[in-house]
């Protein structure tokens, strides 16, 4: 049997040898034999502790010992599994049902047998994936900005009071909605089986936008008053029902595709109709990244239903059962219709306000069609999407 | 006692419950009817088994000399089944600091020797036999620091040597005595800063731990608890953890021939004569 040899110079166990022991072993068989040397001068005493902690045979030898490799370290990586592939885009690299005992390794790593069982509560790929996902995280992680420094908030602006208390009531609105949909893809996020890393960050991100969102819309709220505005019983009634939802696919579909589609609509709205910068400004970039939410819940959604044509009742059921539980809620509140409605005005007087109250009508009916429009990429008949989306709440989101 | 194979270990650790009930889960799984019960001192468990209240011992190198010492007295034949793969060939060191004018074993007399627990096979017994062998008298020729951490433990418990290696780098003592595992693991935490210490005299190759029986455990089952053990895998997911926590790759059959040394050290020291003593006067 031939003899490995390896001269460690001057290294000691005390600064780092047995990490090169450790690598010749790896180049010898399991019974081969390397011949360690070395000028430390604990050298023998180490190698033979650190040998019989580790299952190799020691013999001590002149300026060092010969080491016969154990079977311990092949025998730990034996059975060891491969958790997919990194590249998402590689054949296989995403699996249907990662297991469980893959738990948090990284996809592609080599996971060791015996590892324990975790229980996430979303682990099927129908669920969460689509191929456009990490695609969608590339550019959410891009599209980051700082709502210290994105928005130009000392640009000078004076609105009349009654506009301003407008705007302020909307931005209140615009808060608990952003709550519910930061809660519900945190509350995902932390379900997801982490084999479905795109997916797991992109929720995260969802959920970092919507805190951004609450920040500029409570700075906008507070720019010119010390207080914010009304929050109905109806308005959170609506919102619990999305909150209430455990499905991920029911939930994430009457929040993304249906609530934040009409949020889409609203956020263009506002920006097209802002009667200051700032505002104008926070709605342009709020509404850039739900544009990204709502393509996200398009994609997961419409290969879910590809894969499961039994979901497609079931969203429609969702929406009814919705429907059915708000119905004696009043819907949008009053308080925030009107603001819109001044806030598009831009001004105190009967002739910007029904101008702007015919903006708003028009803004509902966009909505509409917007979440018509998403329901047939979906798969819902034109009849059926048109049906569906009218029992959409009237809160918006 | 019923049908089942009774351990008896030391509980050095709150992790020798996690290991025991590790393996008893594995046992039962393998249909070996197997339970434990822990002592806190080797002495309690080596009285319990001569009396039969437990059929095996997992014993320290001192508790085995114990056993088979009292055994012979009472007309009883102790045998070891089995040990871990780290229970063989281990030696033990005597370390001094780099700037001592300490050359030889012989340049520690009227010096101050750290050692661990005083029953101690590794930290104490067998370097003290070592310092012995070279010519000095311990207790006399130099004096003797112990660190009795857990004693009734036999040094299980690693505190004791650190505390000695700790007095050495402190500066209280001129030597310390110590396994040579933990002198590793003492230069790579720390404890010993780079090149601040000597390794002084290094002992001769010794055993640590075994499975103690007595012929009247019953054959049968001690046969399939030793098979087991002898078959045990470390690539076996279930039993890695365990094995991991024992501190063994695999499980070898007993043998005699590495207990030596402490067999040695006990008779020249006496270290347990008054304890035999008193085992034959019950």
């Amino acid at each position: 049997m031939t003899t490995a040899a390896l001269n460690l110079g001057d290294l000691g166990f005390d600064r780092g040898a047995h990490v090169l022991v450790k690598h010749a072993l790896r180049d010898i068989g399991v019974g081969e034999r390397l011949a360690v040397t070395g000028s430390s001068s604990d050298l023998g005493l180490h190698l033979r502790a650190w040998c019989r902690a580790q299952g190799h045979e020691f013999e001590p030898g002149p300026g060092g010992g010969l080491v016969t490799r154990g079977g311990a370290e092949v025998g730990r990586w034996k059975g060891a599994e491969t958790a997919g592939l990194p590249d998402p885009a590689r054949q296989g690299a995403v699996v249907d049902q990662p297991p469980g005992r893959w738990g948090l390794a990284a996809r592609g790593a080599r996971v060791e047998a015996g590892s324990p069982e975790f229980r996430f509560g979303i682990d099927d790929k129908d669920l969460v994936w689509a191929e456009d996902i990490p695609r969608l995280y590339a550019q959410a992680a891009a599209a980051q900005w700082d709502p210290a420094t994105a928005i130009a908030w000392d640009t000078p602006f004076t609105l009349p009071d009654e506009i301003e208390d407008a705007v302020v009531q909307v931005m209140t609105y615009l808060i608990e909605n952003e709550t519910a949909a930061l809660i519900l893809p945190a509350r995902f996020a932390g379900l997801l089986h982490p084999h479905f890393r795109e997916a797991m960050q992109l929720l995260a991100i969802q959920a970092a936008d919507e805190a951004r969102h609450i920040e500029v819309f409570t700075r906008r709220a507070l720019l010119k008053r010390p207080q914010l505005g009304l929050s109905t019983a109806g308005g959170q009634a609506s919102l619990k029902t999305l909150l209430d939802e455990p499905d991920f696919a029911l939930a994430m579909f009457l929040l993304s595709v249906l609530g934040e589609g009409s949020f889409l609509s609203l956020l263009w709205f506002i920006r097209d109709h802002a009667p200051d910068p700032v505002t104008q400004q926070v709605a342009t970039l709020t509404a850039q990244d739900e544009a990204r939410h709502v393509a996200f819940g398009l994609a997961h959604l419409s290969r879910h239903v590809e894969h499961d044509p039994g979901l497609r009742p079931r969203l429609a059921q969702a929406i009814e059962t919705r429907y059915e539980a708000l119905r004696q809620t009043a819907g949008l509140n009053e308080e925030v219709f009107d603001a819109l409605v001044l806030l598009t005005a831009g001004a105190w007087n009967a002739e910007a306000i029904g101008k702007g109250h015919d903006q708003v009508v028009g803004l509902a009916r966009e909505m509409g069609e917007g979440r018509e429009k998403r329901l047939r990429r979906l798969g819902f008949g034109g009849d059926e999407a048109a049906r569906l989306s009218e029992l959409h709440t009237r809160n918006f989101m | 006692m019923k049908d089942q194979l009774l351990l008896g270990a030391v509980a050095y650790d709150p992790k020798v419950v996690t290991i025991w009930d590790g393996f008893k889960a594995w046992f039962d799984r393998h249909d070996l009817p197997f339970d434990y019960v822990l002592f806190s001192n080797y002495e309690q468990q080596v009285e319990s088994h001569l009396a039969g209240q437990v059929n095996v011992a997992w014993n320290s190198p001192l508790a085995w000399i114990e056993a088979r010492e009292a055994g012979e007295r009472a007309g009883r034949r102790a045998r070891a089944v089995a040990m871990r793969d780290t229970d063989q060939d281990l030696t033990s060191v005597i370390v001094v600091r780099s700037d001592a004018s300490i050359r030889t074993p012989a340049d520690l007399k009227g010096k101050r020797v750290a050692v661990g627990a005083a029953d101690s096979p590794q930290a104490t017994l067998i370097p003290l036999l070592a310092l012995s062998e070279a010519g000095l008298k311990p207790g006399h020729d130099f004096e003797i620091v112990f660190h009795d951490v857990l004693l009734g433990k036999h040094g299980d418990h690693i505190g004791g040597e650190r505390d000695a290696a700790r007095a050495l780098s402190e500066g209280t003592v001129d030597a310390a005595c110590m396994m040579d595992g933990n002198h590793l693991l003492f230069t790579r935490e720390g404890t010993f800063p780079a090149g601040r210490t000597r390794v002084l005299a290094q002992t001769e190759p010794y055993d640590h731990c075994n499975f103690t029986v007595f012929e009247t455990a019953p054959d049968a089952l001690v046969d399939r608890f030793t098979r087991f053990l002898l078959e045990m895998s470390y690539e076996d997911p279930e039993v890695r953890p365990l094995m991991d926590l024992e501190g063994l790759k695999r499980w070898k059959p007993g043998r005699l021939s590495g207990y030596r040394p402490l067999e040695t050290a006990v008779g020249r020291f006496g270290t347990l004569d008054r304890w035999l003593g008193e085992m034959s006067a019950r």
